[in-house]
């Protein structure tokens, strides 16, 4: 009985460190393998949060802007750029690539933040 | 306040041009006019005037004249703050009207529409034939460039401008220059001018005899009004180099829908209300958005601002005015305004 535990444990240890290993890998495989996941950026009085979001490869992060104000999402790279998007109106955009991807409101330039793609 | 404050404030605004106006006095003035921040610039030189004496009988001599500014009409924006900002036009549109005197022309400093829709272009353009000043010169506020980099506006607009929109005219010896900051604007930054249009506006000032009277406009103010919200602009130091010789200048903005002001040399700054809903004043909000006032105060906080230039004094005077009663809350604007001078 006592042994039996002690194996389920390890067991159960074994494929968590197992899970664990495969949640490190997308940054390795996933590149053409969008991982399909997906992400919330939240635009509330004129900021955008989190201000720094980190997603792994192929995760599509959606932008949601609940200001009474429009704003726009612009990579300061020019990899994105959204319309203008007024009350309650998405914007989202697909990361295929790792890297760091900084973007403002090309309305409201003070309004920064960043996407870390792993 | 302690009483040393008070004392050092009252020094500042008694005399500090030496032109022996109490300052004490015309900030009084103001809070007396209820409505009326009222300024008069007399060779550059801010003085303090009663509105209601100099009004009426000095205007009509030659070559004396009003404008009148209006500002962030917003038209498109229907969320409570104001779900009607077409009707709060056109009260501005019909408080203009009804003015004792005829402006020349009005001067609308941006953020026309809400969305630079072709459509609130329309209802703007349908509301504005009923001013009574035909003559009406537009700069763009950023929400009438978030399209195409602005070709809807700058069609509708901007002909015969340059670059993003700015352009300057006379006007009875004023010289007027309408500038953009509010085009190609950069990550973490305040609005811009740019480069093209500052080397534009050197080269329109030179020659220009220092005596004339220069009235700059634009959205976002050209002076720094609180940076965390973006309410300023970038390199508009380089652009007051350019007028720095001239002896009266007067800065016309709008963008931050309350009346701000302030005297540098003989430079004088003043925003001006919005006709569609008012904002928060600087860091009293978690943001810049809409401010919700109850509905039957919101004309109290929306209005226009009326410029007079007299000849005799060459002097601007201005006077702003809420939409609604004037015998209300305003004098609470004059006091943010004086938060603002000498806080």
């Amino acid at each position: 009985m006592t042994t039996k535990k002690v194996w389920v444990v390890g067991l159960a240890t074994t494929v968590m460190i197992a899970m664990l290993l495969l949640a490190g890998t997308p940054s390795v495989t996933a590149n053409d393998q969008p991982s399909g996941a997906s992400a919330d950026v939240k635009i509330d009085n004129f900021s955008f949060g989190p201000q720094t979001l980190t997603v792994s490869v192929g995760t599509t992060v959606v932008w949601t802007n609940r200001d009474d104000i429009p704003h726009t999402v612009v990579s300061t790279d020019g990899v994105f750029k959204s319309k203008v998007r007024d009350t309650d109106e998405k914007f989202s955009y697909t990361f295929t690539k790792a890297g760091t991807y900084p973007y403002f409101c090309s309305v409201h330039p003070k309004m920064t933040g960043k996407v870390v793609v792993q | 306040m302690t009483n040393k404050n008070q004392d050092l404030i009252d020094q500042r605004l008694q005399d500090f041009n030496d032109d022996g106006v109490d300052r004490r006095g015309f900030l009084k003035c103001m809070a007396w006019a209820g409505t009326g921040l009222l300024w008069t610039l007399s060779g550059g030189i801010p003085s303090s005037r009663a509105f209601a004496k100099s009004h009426g009988h000095e205007a009509g001599k030659g070559g004396d004249f009003s404008f009148v500014q209006i500002s962030d009409s917003h038209i498109g924006f229907n969320k409570p703050a104001n779900p009607d900002v077409t009707a709060t036009l056109q009260t501005a549109i019909n408080k203009i009207s009804a003015m004792p005197h005829k402006p020349d022309f009005i001067i609308h400093t941006g953020d026309l529409s809400q969305l630079s829709k072709p459509s609130e272009f329309d209802t703007l353009d349908q509301a504005l034939k009923g001013a009574v000043a035909k003559q009406i010169y537009f700069v763009p506020g950023e929400h009438d460039m978030l399209t195409d980099n602005g070709q809807e506006y700058l069609q509708r607009y901007g002909k015969g401008t340059k670059g993003s929109g700015w352009y300057s005219f006379d006007h009875k010896g004023v010289h007027f220059v309408g500038l953009v900051n509010v085009a190609n604007l950069k990550a973490g930054g305040m609005g811009s001018l740019g480069h093209e249009q500052l080397e534009w506006l050197e080269a329109d000032l030179k020659g220009r005899p220092a005596s004339t009277p220069i009235v700059l406009f634009a959205h976002i103010p050209l002076w720094t009004i609180y940076p965390d919200w973006g309410w300023g602009t970038d390199d508009s130091e380089q652009a007051l180099s350019y007028v720095k010789r001239f002896g009266s200048v007067t800065v016309l903005n709008g963008h931050i829908h309350q009346i701000m002001q302030k005297i540098e040399g003989k430079v004088s700054f003043h925003t001006a209300m919005s006709t569609a809903f008012p904002q928060p004043a600087p860091g009293t909000a978690p943001s810049a958005g809409p401010m919700k006032v109850p509905a039957d105060q919101l004309q109290r906080v929306l209005g226009i601002t009326d410029v007079n230039y007299l000849v005799s004094g060459s002097s601007l005077a201005i006077v702003d005015s809420p939409l609604g009663d004037s015998s209300s809350s305003a004098s609470g604007s004059g006091l943010v305004v004086v938060d603002s001078l000498f806080g």
